[in-house]
């Protein structure tokens, strides 16, 4: 470390992964610093949830190093991840639905007062911190006892964000936070990425879909079949050459000569714009 | 922070929208709701059509009745806020009193190291059980049923190996008896009334689960693990931990009602408590406690139990044929579960018209 540069929360340096014969990740470089949306396209099979598990300490790289503040590390589990403070949003994992909002705040880590056999839950307290947190991330709900599972998409995904970063997260990894959501509630989801950096959270934003890729991010990196694709700041890339990259490039171009053929030409453009949402 | 607060206002809903509405509605929601309106309803019943049924002292059979369903009652409905069934828990209590009178009688030991021997058991079993379900990902129904169809076997043959018959010897003139049952098996005078300790013991012990389920570390993740075992284990909560001591939890209070018996008849039948199981599961079901994990209350299993109670005894004070019980007992689970189920229903589809109105 020199002085003046300040390491990158997380740095992957040619890293890569294989499952037995399989090859899951080769090469793959990245870089998350604090304050920047780091977003990590790929489409389905490109290798992006290899590369979560890698961040968050489920799996450990074959090669190549993983820097945490510009250290070498080799994390042990998701425990050791957060210890870092390198928290994992997932789509599904990221909240209880029965459970009431506050609750599902502090799961795993409750506040309690009293000592040994009665200690018991400080709900005064986990209620007013839940409620001062969310309300930090502008999430604004009118009763912290209503179960999860009552909130909108969006907002569920928020709360886990805003539990994320109470709970000392500096890098926020979010996987497909957007996927099963509709436009608005995307915009929700999108909003709360947004004030994450502005708190100066690095944040990986997980995606397959360029377009909220593109409205948030600082950095793109798209995966393609387990290699880095394309890698670059966002004055340095267009949506449409996202779009493009994403889809394979010269597949891309191949199938729409192919489609061009069979159709006599007039579905050129189809393909491309919906290059992204094909891949399911 | 303002620069956050401003984009998420619009999707908030409107504050101060949960007025007193929200409170009453919040009330129907709530899991024991429906359990009382039922348990209401056949009190009434019986109070009409049986004269006997309305005297202190049949209240206070009703309540024993109800106690030794309700204390196993109680941890197999936490059990099931947990997320997983046990259909062992019926002849586990067989097994505890059969083990604590054998080993007490056979090797003549004071009884109560009889007792301990058989806690260790009935916490053995649940642990087990509670090993088998996390080492090997099978449901708990499948489990647990394995357990239960081994123990009815073992119950039989081992007590008709070291007995030679199908019942266990009275150790009632054994050393440590008359304490023993005073713990287990007392019966109480209270302003009158003759109390069996069971109830007294069902009460205390269903207050501390209340405690323990909606105040502490260990009740949130109970709620965790059965509403979303894999969240709960994302957010650090020790899942294995919970589940196999929810197990020996049922254990325990397998062995509390068992040690109950034993010292109520000071001699067990070893063919006991089939179907027991089931009338556990039953009463936590009638309760409010979702079939599928994750909500639930210990109240609302407490008036379950009592609910059966009512209707055992019910039935005999009022002369009907109690070979209609069964019958009875059906219905009522039925009925329950329905109002329950509409209950829950109406609550929920209150709340989500009003979120998307919010929305909107």
């Amino acid at each position: 470390m020199t002085a003046g540069t300040v390491p990158p929360l997380v740095e992957l340096a040619g890293v890569g992964k294989s499952y037995g014969p399989v090859r899951a990740l080769s090469d793959v470089r990245l870089t998350v610093r604090a304050g920047e949306v780091a977003c990590v396209l790929g489409d389905n099979g490109a290798g992006k949830s290899t590369l979560i598990k890698i961040i968050t300490g489920l799996h450990r790289p074959d090669e190549g190093e993983f820097r945490v503040d510009g250290e070498p590390v080799r994390l042990s589990g998701p425990r050791a991840a957060l210890g870092l403070g390198i928290a994992a949003v997932h789509q599904d994992l990221a909240t209880v639905p029965l459970m009431p909002v506050w609750r599902n705040f502090f799961l795993g880590s409750e506040l309690t007062r009293g000592r040994g056999p009665f200690q018991r839950l400080d709900i005064a307290r986990m209620k007013r911190t839940a409620d001062a947190e969310l309300r930090g991330m502008g999430i604004v709900l009118d009763d912290l006892d209503q179960p999860v599972g009552s909130l909108s998409g969006g907002q569920r995904q928020s709360v886990a964000i805003a539990r994320a970063v109470h709970f000392g997260a500096r890098v926020l990894v979010l996987d497909e936070p957007t996927a099963a959501l509709g436009v608005k509630q995307s915009g929700v989801v999108l909003k709360y990425i947004v004030a994450a950096r502005e708190r100066g959270l690095g944040v990986v934003f997980i995606t397959h879909n360029p377009h909220h890729a593109y409205l948030v991010g600082d950095h793109f990196t798209v995966l393609r079949l387990g290699a880095v694709e394309l890698s670059a700041a966002r004055g340095a890339v267009s949506l449409e050459e996202l779009i493009t990259r994403m889809a394979g490039g010269a597949e891309l171009a191949a199938l729409r000569h192919e489609l061009g053929q069979a159709a006599g030409g007039g579905a050129g453009a189809g393909p491309g714009e919906d290059g992204d949402d094909a891949g399911t | 922070m303002n620069r956050a607060a401003a984009p998420a206002g619009s999707d908030a809903p409107p504050a101060g929208s949960l007025g007193r509405e929200g409170r009453a509605r919040r009330l129907l929601a709530r899991p024991e709701t429906g359990v009382l309106i039922g348990a209401l309803a056949v009190y009434v019943l019986f109070y009409a059509a049986a004269p006997a049924f309305r005297q202190l002292d049949s209240l206070s059979t009703v309540l024993y009745q109800s106690s030794t369903l309700g204390i196993v009652g109680l941890s197999v409905a936490l059990l099931m806020i947990g997320g997983e069934f046990d259909l062992s828990a019926g002849v586990a209590v067989v097994s505890s009193a059969l083990t604590a009178s054998m080993v007490a009688f056979q090797l003549t030991l004071n009884v109560w190291t009889g007792v301990l021997v058989a806690l260790v058991l009935s916490l053995a079993i649940g642990a087990f059980n509670g090993v088998m379900l996390v080492r090997t990902g099978l449901p708990s129904f499948l489990i647990t049923l394995g357990t239960f169809l081994m123990l009815q076997g073992l119950n039989l043959a081992l007590t008709k190996a070291i007995t030679g018959t199908v019942a266990t010897d009275s150790i009632s003139d054994m050393e440590g008896f008359d304490q023993a049952r005073n713990v287990f098996s007392a019966t109480l005078t209270v302003g009158g009334t003759d109390v069996r300790i069971t109830v007294l013991w069902w009460i205390g012990f269903a207050c501390l689960a209340t405690w323990v389920l909606l105040r502490t570390k260990y009740g949130n993740w109970i709620f965790a693990v059965g509403g979303g075992q894999e969240s709960a284990r994302a957010v650090g909560v020790p899942v294995a931990f919970v589940k196999i001591s929810l197990f020996m939890l049922v254990g325990f209070t397998a062995w509390f009602v068992g040690m109950h018996q034993l010292f109520a008849f000071n001699t067990v039948q070893s063919g006991g408590g089939v179907g027991n199981e089931l009338l556990y599961i039953a009463a936590a079901v009638i309760g409010g406690c979702l079939l599928t994990g994750g909500y639930g209350s210990v109240f609302g299993p407490v008036v379950g139990a009592f609910l059966f109670g009512m209707v055992s005894q019910g039935i005999v004070y009022a002369d009907w044929d109690p070979d209609w019980f069964m019958f009875f007992l059906g219905a009522v689970l039925l009925l329950a579960t329905l109002l329950n189920l509409s209950v829950r229903r109406r609550a929920t589809a209150v709340r989500r018209t009003r979120g998307k109105a919010g929305r909107a």
